[in-house]
């Protein structure tokens, strides 16, 4: 429970470590398309930490970097049919970002920093937290950038193929609010991103 | 005409790192000093460009004839780090001055995601090869120019009085939002 929070909070690889923001940019300019891509994430990271850290013993130092790769390859191909056969919209909607898992920091960051060195409960854990903290770092951007840009917050739109739910939300239904559409272009995520990350370290700094 | 079109889009409007975020890591990391950030630029030229050139070929003339594009992730990875290895060991035995110059730069090339982005825009947009050498040439030189632009204007962050809360990174995210904003004013309409 403590690496869980520990990978929530203290590290958070988007606002703490700065690790795989390419992707953290790009996809939240919807709720929606950032929780599935975060989703994706922690399913690459739990999994390819449980792998490397069972395997830490028999991969030797020379060879530990082409194999992680591969292995974070394969396992984001998968990741990739799975979306494509379930949800092919958003498979199409999250393009290139998707494959580009492989050359997130994150997730070869934590298997070299954690799971090569750890047994496989600590791994396991950490991923879920890392993964988690990368979610909900997602989740927040989207969230404001979605809610200030287009005046509405998609909980389930192209989801809905699965959960057979729609949800879409307006933040000020009844007045004639103007969005600023500002917020879901590129600049806007640049600026969202960095006043988070701003109010996030001054909310740390005082409570130290 | 279609192809200077393509070069000129590729480098500032559609630039990969302020409208694609392809390349952050690099963008926010090696971006302290301006002789960091074209040597980090120039050996992204070349890796773009020449991987680009071997995908283009190993995905129409293997992976297509055989029906395994799947695999285009997995093999497009093991191109780019091979690759960098190679460029790396000719650089070591032939240009001594060219590699302590590029030297520590190259491996972290192979995590750059600007790399493998640009392969896979190529595979996905269907550019034929000339178009592929055009667009990853424009988009690493709108990688290096945009580098060294920030650059210079990080320099310049020691000299002025920043809030507290905005020290580094903060400010450096607001600093690109308003270069994205200038870039890409055209895609705004």
């Amino acid at each position: 429970m403590k690496t869980i929070i520990n990978g929530i909070k203290y590290e958070n690889p988007t606002f703490v470590l700065l690790l795989g923001l390419c992707s953290a940019l790009a996809v939240t300019n919807k709720f929606e398309t950032a929780y599935i891509m975060g989703i994706c994430v922690l399913i690459v990271l739990v999994i390819s930490n449980f792998l490397v850290s069972l395997t830490r013993k028999l991969v030797s130092d020379s060879i530990r970097i082409p194999f992680y790769v591969m292995l974070i390859a394969t396992l984001v191909t998968c990741t990739e049919m799975l979306l494509k056969h379930f949800i092919p919209v958003l498979y199409e909607t999250l393009g290139i970002y998707l494959p580009l898992i492989v050359v997130n920091c994150i997730v070869l960051g934590r298997n070299l920093s954690v799971a090569s060195k750890n047994n496989v409960k600590t791994s396991v854990l950490d991923g879920i937290g890392i993964g988690l903290g990368y979610t909900l770092a997602l989740m927040l951007i989207a969230l404001v950038r979605e809610a200030l840009g287009n005046n509405t917050i998609t909980l389930m739109d192209e989801v809905s193929k699965i959960t057979h739910y729609k949800a879409i939300y307006k933040v000020f239904p009844n007045s004639e609010v103007f969005p600023i559409k500002f917020f879901v272009t590129p600049a806007g995520s640049f600026l969202t991103l960095g006043f988070l990350i701003a109010f996030l370290k001054g909310k740390k700094y005082e409570s130290n | 005409m279609n192809l200077i079109n393509l070069l000129i889009t590729s480098i500032f409007s559609s630039n990969i790192v302020l409208s694609r975020f392809l390349g952050i890591c690099p963008f926010m990391g090696s971006s302290k000093s301006v002789k960091n950030a074209i040597n980090m630029g120039l050996s992204v030229i070349f890796v773009v460009t020449l991987s680009s050139i071997l995908s283009y070929f190993i995905y129409y003339k293997i992976l297509i004839p055989t029906n395994t594009t799947y695999l285009k992730t997995v093999m497009f990875v093991l191109v780019i780090a091979c690759i960098v290895q190679a460029f790396e060991l000719i650089l070591k035995k032939t240009n001594k001055k060219l590699y302590n110059l590029l030297g520590i730069y190259l491996p972290l090339i192979t995590t750059n995601c600007a790399v493998l982005g640009v392969v896979l825009l190529n595979i996905n947009n269907n550019y034929n090869l000339l178009e592929t050498i055009i667009f990853s040439l424009g988009s690493s030189i709108g990688f290096m120019l945009v580098i060294s632009i920030f650059a210079t204007i990080r320099e310049r962050f020691s000299e002025i009085n920043v809030p507290k809360r905005f020290e580094g990174v903060p400010i450096a995210f607001i600093t690109a939002s308003i270069m994205a904003l200038i870039f890409t004013r055209y895609v705004l309409k």
